[in-house]
């Protein structure tokens, strides 16, 4: 959008001013995750950037880092553990968002408004308010410490982000195409399998990476929840530090802002590409 | 409650009812027979209940009170995935992320038919509504049209005896809607099915039905062949409907066998045919079609029964001239006649004398 001929001088000002606040906008949300790149590569065990690194002297540069993170048995387990809560987390806030919206979009169910926003409110409630009443609730039934215990509390965080995207794909989903389904002989399953699961797959897929991201970052609930044997990289990182102050966690920082990318980047092309390939215009 | 009633009727409603709320009934005693291989239209305004019998029949709904007979067996209780029954859909339905050829092999692979016999009737299938070139696409590429031939292709290619069409022209423009309604009866006469067409367009009721259901208000109001439904409407409802129509009110002051007379309510006179009036002295709405409507008096019956008209408005249309006359006080009675090379153009302020034969004047009832 460009300035038009007759725009006033009030509008002129207003408009570089725009751009300018934009631009400061950006750079505060930025600033911070640029910064930490750059000094994850420090050659000495500082948070700041040495003389030499601002020098651009390659001497001021290294990956020792980098191998500490990968050389530490300590980060090694962090890392094994993320990796092994994250993505069962996701299949269970993914497999019941699912069921859950595809449930709240059928009109005759009733309080369906009230259910919504129970499933919801982990999203609204302060983070430390579920974790003490997960850490509370799970003590009592025995999930207190254990791995079912963080995965259940991880997959419950990350339910509302799959409910509130698969919603938003169902509201144009057109409802004639499951009567169509269900008037060609197929029966319910093979209808949501064939039919609506396809067309809801990238509400499904944008939701399973919110709440892949959620149980990935979490560190409130995971150190309520669970126990040593539990320890998840952003724990590691909370303890590293408190304790260590080991810049370590800047390489761990960068490594994860580079898979965040990463996955974004993939799911969106994915996205467009099937919804390419789908031409999701309406009939 | 199976095997009852008509012996012949493949499709049958007996006495169903259906309400939405528990207390209002959106369809009021529905009573219906179609034979094997009949194309039956069901023709109303919106909220008249045809579309809530077509979604019953279809087992999307389900009857309140009454049976839904199929080939003599009740199918209240049977899911719709199991009644074999095929259906076009108002916005065609296509699934946007299956190419046609899948869309169409859909129906065959829930049926669990091998692939090559399933390749062999999609291609035919695709073929009888001449789409054979397009299997590869997928919906979003195809026009209108194009999609509406692959949802009827769709809804036959597993040979369903009984195919359910709601409104499924509504979104195509005037040109290619009277192409599909020639292309749908020719079809469904060839392969033999039954069909129920739903739709609020009596043009395509007319043309393509073997007996059209007129609904009103939850009620079946007539169903007849379409050449009765126009020239004997049965009630007011179905003469103001069906085609355009010319009404007069006035009081019935004859009756004698099928013709009588009645007097409008400036005091003149007309014959008519009784045809929901039973004595003399009952208020009555005569209807009469505007191309029945005779100006010529040689051409009249002796002795007949002649109105005074003013001329307010001629309309040149080509093949017909349209012209808008006073009657009795009624600003809007239309006659229409055909463009021949002798036909007479009426000028608008001509006072003028009409007339008719009384079979084409129908005393209905003053609802």
């Amino acid at each position: 959008m460009s300035l038009p001929t007759y725009a006033t001088t009030g509008q002129r000002i207003w408009y570089y001013t725009f751009r300018v606040l934009c631009g400061l906008i950006f750079f505060f949300l930025i600033a911070p995750i640029a910064v930490v790149i750059p000094l994850s590569f420090n050659a000495q065990d500082f948070f700041t950037f040495t003389p030499e690194m601002l020098r651009l002297d390659p001497d001021g540069f290294s990956l020792k880092h980098y191998r500490d993170f990968f050389g530490n048995p300590d980060w090694q387990q962090a890392l094994g553990n993320s990796v092994k809560i994250a993505p069962v987390a996701t299949i269970i806030s993914v497999s019941l968002g699912t069921l859950a919206a595809i449930g709240l979009s059928q009109p005759h169910v009733p309080a369906r408004r009230a259910i919504m926003a129970i499933l919801i409110s982990p999203m609204i409630v302060p983070l430390i308010i579920s974790a003490a009443g997960m850490y509370f609730f799970y003590s009592k039934i025995g999930l207190s410490g254990t791995y079912w215990g963080v995965v259940l509390a991880h997959a419950a965080l990350g339910i509302p982000f799959v409910i509130i995207t698969v919603t938003a794909t169902l509201v144009g989903f057109d409802h004639s195409l499951t009567r169509a389904a269900a008037n060609m002989g197929a029966d319910p399953v093979t209808t949501f399998f064939k039919v609506q699961m396809p067309l809801i797959l990238p509400g499904v897929i944008s939701g399973g990476l919110f709440a892949f991201i959620t149980s990935f970052d979490e560190v409130v609930v995971v150190i309520f929840v669970g126990s040593a044997k539990q320890q998840t990289l952003p724990w590691q990182m909370f303890t590293g530090l408190r304790e260590q102050i080991s810049p370590t966690i800047l390489a761990v920082a960068t490594i994860l802002v580079v898979i965040s990318i990463a996955l974004l980047a993939t799911v969106e092309l994915l996205r467009r590409r099937s919804e390419r390939l789908r031409g999701m215009s309406p009939g | 409650m199976a095997k009852q009633g008509n012996s012949d009727a493949f499709v049958a409603f007996e006495r169903v009812q259906k309400s939405y709320d528990g207390e209002n009934l959106v369809v009021k005693d529905l009573n219906l027979t179609m034979p094997k291989g009949e194309f039956l239209t069901m023709l109303g305004p919106s909220g008249s209940g045809k579309t809530t019998c077509l979604m019953m029949l279809a087992g999307f709904e389900t009857a309140t009170h009454g049976d839904i007979l199929l080939d003599g067996v009740s199918i209240n209780n049977i899911p719709p995935h199991k009644r074999g029954i095929g259906m076009v859909f108002q916005n065609y339905a296509l699934f946007p992320h299956m190419t046609i050829a899948e869309n169409l092999a859909f129906p065959l692979e829930v049926r669990k038919m091998g692939k090559s016999e399933r390749d062999e009737k999609v291609k035919r299938a695709l073929d009888m509504v001449q789409m054979g070139a397009f299997g590869g696409r997928r919906p979003s590429q195809l026009s209108g049209g194009q999609q509406q031939r692959v949802a009827l292709a769709r809804a036959l290619v597993f040979e369903p005896e009984l195919v359910l069409m709601d409104e499924p022209l509504g979104a195509l423009d005037k040109q290619l809607r009277e192409h599909m309604q020639f292309e749908i009866t020719r079809l469904a006469h060839e392969l033999g099915i039954t069909t129920v067409y739903v739709t609020h367009d009596q043009t395509e009721a007319l043309t393509m039905s073997d007996r059209v259901a007129v609904f009103n208000d939850g009620r079946i109001q007539q169903l007849d062949p379409p050449s009765v439904l126009y020239e004997k409407p049965q009630n007011s409802f179905v003469a103001q409907f069906i085609g355009e129509n010319n009404t007069l009110e006035g009081v019935v002051t004859e009756i004698s066998g099928d013709t009588c007379v009645v007097r409008l309510d400036d005091g003149e006179e007309l014959d008519a045919t009784p045809v929901n009036v039973t004595k003399v002295g009952e208020r009555t709405r005569v209807s009469i079609r505007p191309e029945r409507v005779e100006f010529n008096k040689d051409r009249l019956k002796e002795g007949a029964h002649t109105l005074k008209a003013e001329v307010l408005e001629f309309i040149y249309m080509g093949d017909i001239f349209r012209t808008r006359l006073r009657v009795a006080g009624n600003e809007d009675f239309i006659i229409k006649t055909r463009n021949a090379p002798d036909q007479v153009r009426l000028e608008p302020g001509a006072q003028i004398e009409i007339g008719w034969l009384p079979e084409d004047c129908r005393a209905l009832d003053a609802s």
